[in-house]
């Protein structure tokens, strides 16, 4: 794979976005287009996949000079679990680019030309192979996000975006202490030059931002504001896949760069995770409305994604890589399900909806089917993740797959509560006739989503065996994948 | 016969092309019918700042050692001809800011003559290398200033704000120049270098060190560093928008990099000393600033303690004392200068057009009203907190490196705070351009007609593309501040 490959799929849709602002297109343009560019990643994608070696280190390596005194470059590359990750997004965010013009959004240059900046900063987050790069992007996805929601979102975006880039601001510049220090002591800013370190102190500062990110108990008091305020497929993006962001970050920086640290602190991250993966379990157990339902499962989710991190083995990362994969497909497939939902009823709340599966077919398979995948049946892809997440972790002590475990079952109940809250029981006052099924569009944008999750379902390894050189994946990570 | 030094006219030039700019300006305005005024004053003002830009550019290729010119009273070297290409381009920015203010015909032409000669004064002091130079530079350009601040004679806080520039910075001069007199009967030197090695075995010398203090004190009132802030937000409040944009930019140009060289030559043997109280400078601006920038409703006024904050952000790589401090700081100058002028250049055409002050109600839906502008305000305030891809994102970078290699990472986490604090205040001016209701809306004021300004939108779009070349670009820039730097003994 080459690594102009790599560069363009991160300034395509960046570029696109330039282009989208800049010059005058007719209004219903700028959703063709988004799409278009949308797609085209995809379509690069899935090229790039025929020339990736899965057992081999970086690929799609591009490196250039930035500023060369403090040993910064523009360095880009793929690792397997970042490749996977990289597609991800782009097929998550092919997914919400295409709903939000099937949707119509007022101001459509600026809304999709934000929309493709993400795209493009995200996958930068995914593909930088140096600190200031990294962090660059990281911060670059700040700026779409917040005008996204400000502009575009519901009734309490002013709050919701506050809260948010507040939140994330505060995590993401003790990283960018941590970024200098850390830095200036090796000498490079380059990941994969640079040797570990054992301070502490620069490892909290990484893990502030990524656990504010992801975001991990008790760092997640942006996060149901942000999603139920976000449009639907923003906050798809938000939960599928810029929350994989921190998690991503906990992996390629936090515990490759860290190993003392990541190994001192492995208790208390997992005592977080667990008592996150539980509380928000409960929380989405009793939240009143189907977004609320789906934030909550997400932080519960991410909760679990860290668990597996923090084990500190194989099977844990395997698991942890696979889960943000299908987490993400899931948690995009469900956020634009709500979106669908509230489109048809003007609302999420439970206690207005009920009874939708009456007549609406093609709603009611999409969202069991999505809904017991991600409640992690037997024979899913999350199954899969959750599987081998459960068994890292016993590997760490029996005791964290308990309470593993114990939120597996909560998943099942909260998911099974949405599931009949919206489709079944007697008809909600909101739901009426004019309520219509899925439309065909609509099928075109999910029916592909839940695919790829059923195809992860059928072959988990595809992921799980191809995240790390040698499918070795503690000895990747000690290596620091090199 | 008196003995007169020979006279280096070109690394003279840079200063001399906006004075002869200021001088035709002002005698064409003269001979010249009322309504060719402004053209002919603003284009020969304009192509000063291109000459002094060019010959600027010129010295700095041509000078790389660095040497006393004059009888050693001005230096000609690398750093003070990157400090006049800052100021120069400030300068032909604020022509095109300007070019549409200030209807009255009468003074146009002394208006941008005194744009011109401001510059000229900072480009002077920026290579003075004796304290009365640097002093005579000093007066020369805040003179024109005060006159500048006043100079929209029918507008009330014009006048207000001129006589406050003019009080509180003859305090400031005049607390300047005890320190020189102190420093001058201390070491018997009033050039720096003869100063520095006097002052090596004076290290704890009483007079020196109040000289040093005093001298601190008056640059720090120019550069609006907290605590000698006080003027800047009323300053920059009542003065006409231009030159406002044009204080904020050139001024801290201008006090900042002579800051760095009186500091680093004529006190090294002083470094402790001066570290700790610039630092102290830097923390007392970075709270100051950005405290008081959140409850302003008036954005000229904010953007006044945002400056304030910024201030205290370059200090910092002043404090740390090392060559990649002072890169840091001519670097962080660049998209600072660019940002600063091109906020308060749209700042400029939203009042234009509203004709009042703007504040944050009133700059409401100017987003979608104005793509362009609003468009570039935003990103403004977006680079301001630091944000990539704006050059400022670099600054930091650069300026928290130079902390930490000096051993100051508390001054890190203070400059981290401040900016998490700051983002509150930006992100307000973007709430008030995009994400305004259609209640709030109702009650902002009706804009009048849109402007049609296409100098002052060129001159938003080159500081725009100052601060984003500046993030991509970074190696050039570093590599002109490094060379700047090495005029330093670092």
């Amino acid at each position: 794979m080459s690594g102009w490959l790599t560069t363009t799929l991160v300034f395509l849709p960046i570029a696109g976005a330039l282009l989208l602002w800049l010059l005058p297109w007719p209004r219903l343009w700028a959703g063709s287009i988004a799409t278009l560019i949308a797609l085209v990643e995809v379509g690069l994608w899935i090229v790039s996949v025929s020339g990736f070696d899965f057992q081999a280190g970086i690929q799609g390596e591009q490196r250039h000079a930035w500023f060369s005194d403090l040993g910064v470059s523009y360095h880009v590359g793929l690792y397997g679990f970042s490749f996977w990750l990289v597609g991800l997004t782009v097929v998550a965010s092919a997914a919400a680019i295409a709903y939000a013009w099937w949707a119509g959004r007022d101001r459509p240059r600026a809304y999709f030309g934000l929309m493709l900046f993400l795209v493009g900063a995200v996958v930068g987050v995914f593909v930088a192979q140096d600190l200031v790069l990294f962090y660059a992007f990281f911060e670059a996805m700040l700026i779409p996000l917040y005008v996204l929601i400000g502009v575009w979102g519901g009734a309490g975006r002013t709050r919701a975006t506050l809260t948010f880039v507040i939140y994330t601001m505060a995590g993401s510049l003790l990283m960018l202490a941590a970024i200098v220090v850390f830095g200036l002591r090796e000498g490079t800013f380059d990941l994969i030059d640079s040797g570990t370190s054992d301070s502490a102190w620069i490892f909290l500062g990484f893990l502030a931002a990524f656990v504010v990110k992801a975001p991990v108990f008790p760092f997640h008091g942006w996060l149901p504001l942000a999603y139920r305020e976000s449009p639907p497929e923003v906050a798809a993006l938000l939960s599928g896949v810029i929350s994989k962001v921190g998690a991503y970050g906990l992996l390629r920086i936090a515990i490759a760069k860290f190993p003392e640290p990541a190994h001192n602190f492995q208790v208390p991250l997992l005592v977080l995770a667990g008592v996150g993966l539980v509380y928000g379990s409960l929380l989405a157990f009793r939240a009143p409305d189907v977004r609320g339902v789906i934030a909550y499962s997400s932080l519960a989710q991410l909760g679990l994604i860290t668990f597996g991190l923090f084990a500190l083995n194989d099977q844990g990362f395997d698991g942890a890589v696979l889960q943000m994969v299908v987490h993400g497909l899931v948690s995009t497939t469900l956020f634009l399900l709500a979106g669908g939902i509230e489109r048809r009823t003007s609302t999420g709340q439970f206690a207005l909806l009920g009874g939708m599966a009456r007549g609406r077919p093609a709603l009611a398979t999409m969202l069991m089917a999505t809904g017991v995948i991600a409640l992690a049946v037997p024979g899913s892809a999350a199954f899969a993740g959750e599987f081998l997440i459960l068994l890292g972790v016993f590997d760490t002590g029996w005791g964290w797959a308990v309470v593993g475990a114990v939120a597996v079952v909560l998943a099942a109940m909260y998911m099974l509560r949405l599931i009949s809250a919206v489709l079944h029981q007697s008809p909600g006052s909101a739901v009426n006739d004019a309520a219509l099924d899925l439309r065909p569009a609509e099928l075109a944008i999910l029916v592909p989503l839940l695919a790829c999750v059923l195809a992860l379902s059928a072959w988990p390894a595809a992921v799980s065996e191809r995240a790390f050189p040698g499918d070795d994946a503690a000895r990747a990570v000690e290596g620091q994948f090199r | 016969m008196i003995p007169t030094p020979s006279i280096d006219w070109l690394a003279l030039s840079p200063t001399l092309a906006p004075l002869a700019a200021a001088a035709f300006a002002l005698l064409l305005s003269v001979l010249l019918p009322e309504g060719w005024r402004r053209a002919v004053a603003a284009f020969f003002v304009a192509a000063g700042f291109v000459v002094a830009l060019a010959l600027a550019a010129y010295v700095y290729w041509k000078s790389p050692d660095a040497r006393g010119i004059v009888a050693d009273a001005a230096r000609r070297d690398r750093l003070a001809a990157l400090a006049q290409m800052i100021v120069a381009g400030a300068g032909l920015l604020t022509v095109g800011i300007a070019y549409s203010d200030n209807p009255k015909q009468e003074h146009v032409g002394e208006y941008f003559a005194l744009i011109a000669t401001a510059a000229a004064g900072m480009m002077f002091m920026v290579s003075a290398s004796s304290l009365v130079t640097l002093f005579l530079g000093l007066e020369w350009f805040s003179i024109s200033l005060y006159v500048l601040c006043a100079i929209d004679i029918d507008l009330e806080t014009s006048l207000e704000s001129g006589l406050k520039y003019l009080i509180v910075g003859s305090f400031g001069s005049a607390v300047l120049l005890f320190g020189f007199a102190l420093v001058f009967g201390a070491t018997g030197h009033l050039d720096l270098e003869g100063i520095g090695r006097v002052g090596e075995g004076l290290h704890d010398e009483r007079m020196l060190v109040v000289g040093l203090a005093m001298v601190l004190t008056g640059l720090g009132f120019k550069a609006s560093a907290a605590p000698f802030h006080m003027w800047t937000p009323d300053v920059y409040q009542g003065s006409p928008t231009p030159v406002t944009a044009f204080m904020s930019a050139a001024t801290k140009v201008a006090a900042l990099v002579v800051t760095l060289r009186v500091l680093n030559t004529a006190f090294p043997a002083q470094e402790d000393l001066w570290t700790a109280a610039v630092a102290a400078l830097a923390v007392a601006s970075l709270a100051i600033g950005n405290l008081a920038a959140l409850v302003q409703r008036n954005v000229k006024r904010l953007l006044a303690y945002s400056s304030v904050s910024h201030a205290g952000f370059m200090l910092i790589p002043i404090a740390a004392g090392n060559e990649l401090g002072a890169k840091a700081l001519l670097y962080y100058l660049i998209p600072y200068g660019a940002a600063s002028l091109g906020a308060f250049a749209v700042v400029a055409a939203r009042e234009r057009e509203l004709g009042q002050p703007v504040t944050l109600d009133n700059l409401g839906g100017m987003g979608w009203e104005r793509p362009f502008l609003g468009f570039a305000l935003a990103l403004f305030a977006f680079a301001f907190i630091g944000l990539p891809p704006g050059g400022m994102f670099t600054g930091k970078l650069y300026a928290f490196s130079a902390a930490v290699d000096a051993d100051w990472t508390w001054l890190v986490i203070v400059g981290v705070i401040a900016t998490a604090v700051s983002v509150y205040y930006y992100l307000a001016i973007i709430r008030a351009l995009y994400m305004r209701t259609e209640i709030e809306l109702r009650l902002a004021p009706v804009g009048g007609s849109p402007p049609r300004d296409a100098l002052l939108s060129i001159s938003v779009a080159l500081s725009l593309g100052v601060v984003f070349a500046s993030f991509v670009f970074v190696q050039p820039l570093i590599d002109l501040a490094e060379k700047a730097a090495r005029s330093l003994p670092l």
